[in-house]
């Protein structure tokens, strides 16, 4: 299935363009707007950012799988990035990932409905560890009781990684 | 005169989010600094940045001014490029001073691109940090309607765009070389240095890329003088450093600080001591890729070359006895880094806490170089069975092996940044791996 942008990102990605030397350096951009409209990086969608910039499509491809936020499956709504390096590790991340686990009956890398919990490296939070972050929403100084409460605050107020591309 | 523990330059406007919106940043003295510089010539500002002793904020603490004279001076096309990718283990400083001061990199980013003559310059920002995009992209966009970026900032006639590229998840991109792959829109795999990208870098054209905090000081330093800024530090170090302190302490937080400060000061004053009225056993000063202090090693200043040089830090072996070359026989000690603090207390596992560092190095090692591919993974499962009490006799002599091969052979310094931490963690707890292989062989 052939698969488009939406004009908005069409305009977007043209106003981008106009800031580098070549179309290249949009690849990026292009694949975060593509995860956005089309929810993952399928073939099609791969296939539509390389007809967009003009691009190999095995360039698109490598460029894909090299970056990990970039998924060729669906996920949910709200992807939850749970660190357990070294700060929050220190600090308990382990059983904070444990708990949005067991509350959403999937392992860490698995979909349960709206979520989606990724195993995350260091999120420049540690500070604050354990820190997990969803979208433009950080949770700061979690413990393993508040993760019924931060499931219920996303299931009212979802944070779409979309929300900023 | 020297920095005291209330100097504030890049945190001053921590907590107060006026800051954040041009208006804000403006009533606060903002772009003021850049006025200053555009009347001034552009080496002059060269010499201030030199006179100053800034030294990189991103890990290697390399001389600001010296970097930007690589520049060739007849180059067509120059450009800037800010890190902003900051991923390495136990470092949040430049995430927090962007959300809480954005205007200030912008402003840094002008002036500092002025004296380079750069007009078409990158902020390279992690793609985890989305808020801090937001804020980011909407201070740019302020920045441009009122003329402080753009093609004739307040009719100077200096051309200088700036662009929010936002990176995808990949701790190398940091690594400047990487990060211009990436740029490039390129696997983020690093290229072979020389030419270093000061020659030859951003499609081909000179550039120069910095961390976000020593951006963010450039705007001082035209304010008040490179010798004003030389003199707050100590040394060869100008300035103030801002450190994140984490871990097993009361306060955890980012703190800017006076050069001169110990690291037991550090722990005990500013970050509130040991938790649950503990000691501290371990303390990574400067980001994972950093050996670690033990804790008879805290007396030392939170300074670059302290932190390399202090005779009290004991230096990383290979094997016991046998010291580890850091090329030109000089040692190891440990490095200031990227300011990560991370505090272990008594009833850490130090085994454990090696093996999640070291699962980081191998998720995060590019691919390209066999002894670090090959090398990073080997060192996580030997860590991770040592850790778990299934370690092998010569376990810890074969992760002193493997890290050795790695270092010093490989295309980029994510290597030494696996290898480091396991040598030094080696060198100071033996004794843990030890108990732990001990407890497995019963
Ligand atoms: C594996 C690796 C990761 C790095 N990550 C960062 C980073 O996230 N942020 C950063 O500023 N520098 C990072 N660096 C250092 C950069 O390569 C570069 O030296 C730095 O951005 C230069 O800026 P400075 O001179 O202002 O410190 C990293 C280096 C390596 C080897
Ligand atoms: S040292 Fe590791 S991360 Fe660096 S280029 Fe080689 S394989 Fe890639
Ligand atoms: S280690 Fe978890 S945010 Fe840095």
């Amino acid at each position: 299935m052939s698969l488009e942008f939406s004009a908005e990102a069409t305009k977007k990605i043209e106003a981008l363009c106009e800031r580098y030397p070549t179309r290249q350096p949009v690849v990026l951009a292009a694949l975060h707007l593509a995860q956005k409209e089309h929810g993952h990086l399928s073939d099609d969608a791969l296939a539509l950012v390389a007809r967009t910039l003009d691009l190999p499509l095995a360039h698109v491809y490598g460029v894909a799988t090299f970056y990990t936020m970039f998924r060729r499956a669906p996920a949910g709504t709200n992807i939850l990035r749970v660190c357990t390096n070294i700060s929050c590790m220190l600090r308990g991340a382990y059983d904070v990932l444990a708990a949005f686990e067991q509350k959403l009956g999937v392992k860490k890398g698995g979909t349960a409905g709206a979520f989606t919990i990724v195993e995350e490296e260091c999120l420049a939070a540690c500070a604050n560890a354990p820190a997990i972050v969803c979208g433009t929403r950080y949770f700061l100084d979690v413990t393993p009781d508040q993760a019924g409460a931060i499931l219920e605050e996303l299931r009212r107020e979802p944070r779409p990684e979309g929300e900023v591309v | 005169m020297p920095a005291d523990r209330t100097t504030k330059l890049v945190t001053a406007h921590f907590g107060n989010n006026e800051a954040r919106t041009l208006a804000g940043y403006e009533r606060m003295g903002g772009y003021q600094r850049l006025r200053k510089a555009l009347g001034m010539k552009a080496e002059d500002i060269l010499a201030e940045v030199k006179a100053s002793n800034l030294r990189g904020r991103g890990g290697a603490g390399f001389a600001t001014g010296m970097k930007w004279s690589f520049v060739p001076k007849d180059a067509k096309t120059v450009h800037l490029v800010c890190n902003a990718d900051e991923s390495e283990p136990g470092t949040c400083k430049d995430r927090e001073l962007i959300y809480w001061d954005p205007h200030l990199l912008i402003e840094g980013m002008v002036i500092s691109a002025y004296c380079l003559r750069a007009t078409h310059n990158y902020i390279y920002i992690r793609g985890e940090m989305m808020r801090e995009v937001a804020v980011l992209q909407k201070a740019i966009d302020e920045a441009y309607q009122r003329g402080y970026l753009g093609a004739n900032i307040l009719g100077s006639g200096f051309e200088c765009h700036l662009t929010v590229h936002r990176g995808a998840g990949a701790y190398i991109c940091g690594e400047e070389t990487a990060l211009l792959n990436s740029l490039e829109g390129e696997r983020g795999q690093p290229r072979l240095k020389p030419p270093f990208p000061a020659i030859k870098g951003l499609f081909g054209n000179p550039t120069i890329v910095n961390n976000v905090e020593t951006l963010m000081n450039v705007p001082f330093i035209v304010d008040q003088g490179g010798a004003w800024f030389a003199e707050l530090g100590v040394g060869r170090s100008g300035g103030t450093r801002t450190v994140c302190v984490s871990g097993h302490v009361n306060k955890p937080g980012v703190y800017e600080l006076p050069m001169s400060i110990t690291m037991r000061e550090l722990i005990d004053d500013v970050a509130g001591g040991v938790w649950k009225g503990r000691q501290v056993k371990a303390v990574i000063p400067g980001g994972t890729s950093m050996p670690p202090l033990a804790a008879d090693e805290l007396d030392v200043l939170c300074e670059f070359d302290a932190l390399m040089t202090d005779e009290r830090i004991r230096p990383v072996e290979v094997l016991p006895g046998q010291l580890f070359d850091m090329g030109g026989g000089r040692n190891l000690r440990t490095m200031a880094g990227s300011g990560g603090v991370v505090v272990m207390d008594d009833h850490t596992d130090i085994p454990m806490a090696v093996w999640r560092i070291m699962k980081f190095y191998a998720h995060e090692s590019c691919g390209q170089c066999t002894p670090c591919r090959e090398g990073t993974g080997w060192m996580e499962k030997v860590a991770r069975r040592v850790a778990f009490g299934q370690g092998k006799p010569g376990d810890v002599e074969l992760l002193a092996t493997i890290a050795h091969g790695i270092a010093g052979n490989t295309i980029c310094a994510l290597g030494e940044a696996a290898a480091w931490p396991m040598l030094g963690f080696l060198t100071k707890f033996r004794g843990e791996f030890a108990a732990k292989l001990a407890g497995a062989a019963a």
